[in-house]
């Protein structure tokens, strides 16, 4: 999920300790200067995965520190899995594997790195995928499997679920 | 004493051999027989002997008896199986197990194709003629994976076995990784050193790890099910590439077998690991993480192969059902 809130002196730092007191875990902190807001105050959004049902306490917690929340983010792409494709990605359509994943709407391809030896040998990716749960992140992982099933593409999965 | 018949004698037989010859261990080997030969003798074979023959590259014993003479005709209390594994057919091993068996006697081996191909029906005949069956050094040589699962961790529920069951390909790998190398150069390398065959099929398709995986789900998750069953991906189309796109992350590659019996999960493939995760270990050793509701995770780490390290496990069999059966017959 995201907070959003405004950056005033020592907020930010306010902001932190509760979050873990109530055993959240940060995953960004993102700042961004808005048109609309006076030149002094940034937007602070702050991405962050929370245990079920934490919410309420932590949004207490913030008030007691005196934050302002401005808004408060659905959850959004939360899990990550990184997985290697070996094979003949660019002839068999690299773009429309992506694709596959992307147009899924609940899951992304956040990264790829791609290393091609040589024209005609079979070439390497690393495929970042980030989804907005663990369920999606499943599916997306069945739909790259089924995929490269199909264009006869090795993806090595990794062991332990992220 | 306990009274040996000992079947196959390269590799692992002859270091159950030397072992006996080292440290007594109060065994006897009053049969032996190799793919040409065999001798008895219900006064013990002279070890030595018979080591000297193989290393002058002659049968170990007389051409005309065989390996089947020996299990109907030798005076033993324990058969040891230990001949070359065929994945299909499990013989010449199902008939020299099943011919003890029906004679009585307990059975030893290291020879995964008769138990991942027919463990339920050895062991209803062992159990029938009232002797043991042991297999611990067909998964993971040397390490006493299998009585650790069935007596170590008796009551507990095991929800997952993930591992290493194959050192050929953790060498490959290994090896991929540490020096950048092609998985051509690294199989050649491992074939220099004996870690593979020459026809290394077996090993880099990771069939060899699907049968230990077989075995296990078998012999100790009470499953049912055959090398069929085993969703397989081999090593053979990893390039240096892959494993350094896992490498800039921290992370490596290994062929990791994988059982998890809620759900169906029964696979060997490549997986990306964590560098820092307890499976990954160097060259030719293997190792097993088994996690379980009450014991929690435990992973051991040890020689898969080997001719002391197999004759260990072997040796640890022999002597499990010397304790507990043959002294007091
Ligand atoms: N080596 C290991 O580290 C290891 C680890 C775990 C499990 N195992 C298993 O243990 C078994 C033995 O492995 P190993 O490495 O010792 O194999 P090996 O070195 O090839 O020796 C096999 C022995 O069996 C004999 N043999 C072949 N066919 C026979 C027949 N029909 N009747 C009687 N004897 C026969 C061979 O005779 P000749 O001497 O006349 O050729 C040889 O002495 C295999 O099933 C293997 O999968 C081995």
């Amino acid at each position: 999920m995201k907070l959003e809130m405004k950056d005033q002196p020592g907020q930010l730092v306010a902001a932190l300790k509760p979050i873990s007191a109530v055993g959240g875990n940060i995953i960004a902190v993102i700042h961004q200067r808005e048109a609309t807001t006076p030149a002094e105050a940034l937007d602070v959004q702050i991405v962050l995965e929370l245990p079920e049902g934490r919410l309420e306490r932590l949004l207490e917690l913030l008030r007691d520190q005196g934050i302002d929340v401005v808004r408060i983010g659905e959850e959004r792409l939360l899990y990550e899995c990184t997985l290697i494709v070996i094979g003949h990605l660019m002839h068999t359509d690299l773009s429309d594997t992506v694709n596959q994943i992307d147009k899924t709407g609940s899951a992304e391809v956040t990264e790829l790195s791609m290393v091609m030896p040589a024209i005609d040998s079979p070439s390497s990716a690393r495929i970042t995928i980030r989804s907005t749960t663990r369920t999606e992140m499943k599916r997306a992982i069945r739909i790259l499997r089924a995929v490269a099933k199909q264009k006869e593409l090795l993806i090595i999965e990794p062991l332990e679920d992220a | 004493m306990t009274r040996i018949a000992l079947l196959g004698f390269g590799s692992v037989g002859q270091g159950i051999a030397r072992a006996i010859l080292e440290k007594g261990l109060g065994i006897t080997v009053t049969g032996l027989a190799d793919s040409r030969s065999g001798v008895i003798d219900a006064s013990g074979i002279d070890l030595s002997a018979a080591l000297d023959r193989k290393e002058r590259g002659e049968p170990c014993g007389n051409l005309d008896i065989s390996s089947m003479d020996v299990v109907e005709e030798a005076e033993y209390d324990i058969l040891v199986e230990v001949t070359p594994t065929d994945v299909e057919t499990a013989e010449p091993a199902l008939g020299h197990i099943r011919g003890a068996l029906q004679r009585g006697r307990h059975v030893v081996t290291s020879n995964k194709g008769p138990i991942a191909l027919d463990y339920p029906g050895l062991q209803a005949l062992a159990e029938e003629c009232g002797v043991f069956l042991r297999y611990e050094a067909t998964v993971c040589g040397a390490i006493p994976l299998i009585r650790a699962m069935q007596e170590g961790l008796a009551g507990n529920t095991i929800t997952r076995i993930c591992g290493v069951f194959n050192g050929t390909c953790n060498y490959i790998l290994t090896r991929m990784a540490a020096e950048g190398l092609t998985y051509e150069q690294a199989l050649a390398e491992a074939r220099d050193l004996g870690y593979a065959e020459a026809d290394p099929t077996y090993d880099v398709e990771g069939i060899d790890a699907a049968i230990k995986l077989v075995i296990l789900a078998d012999t100790v998750l009470g499953m049912r099910v055959t090398l069929d069953d085993v969703e397989r991906t081999g090593i053979t189309l990893l390039s240096p590439e892959a494993l350094q796109l896992a490498e800039d992350q921290d992370c490596t590659i290994r062929l990791i077998g994988e059982i998890v019996p809620g759900a169906g999960v029964l696979q060997v493939s490549p997986r990306i690991v964590a560098k820092t995760h307890p499976l990954v270990v160097e060259g030719t050793l293997n190792a097993v993480t088994v996690e379980t509701d009450l014991a929690g995770d435990l992973t051991f780490i040890g020689k898969g192969a080997g001719s002391t390290e197999t004759a260990s496990a072997v040796i640890g069999d022999i002597l499990y059902i010397q304790s507990r059966h043959v002294q007091s017959s």
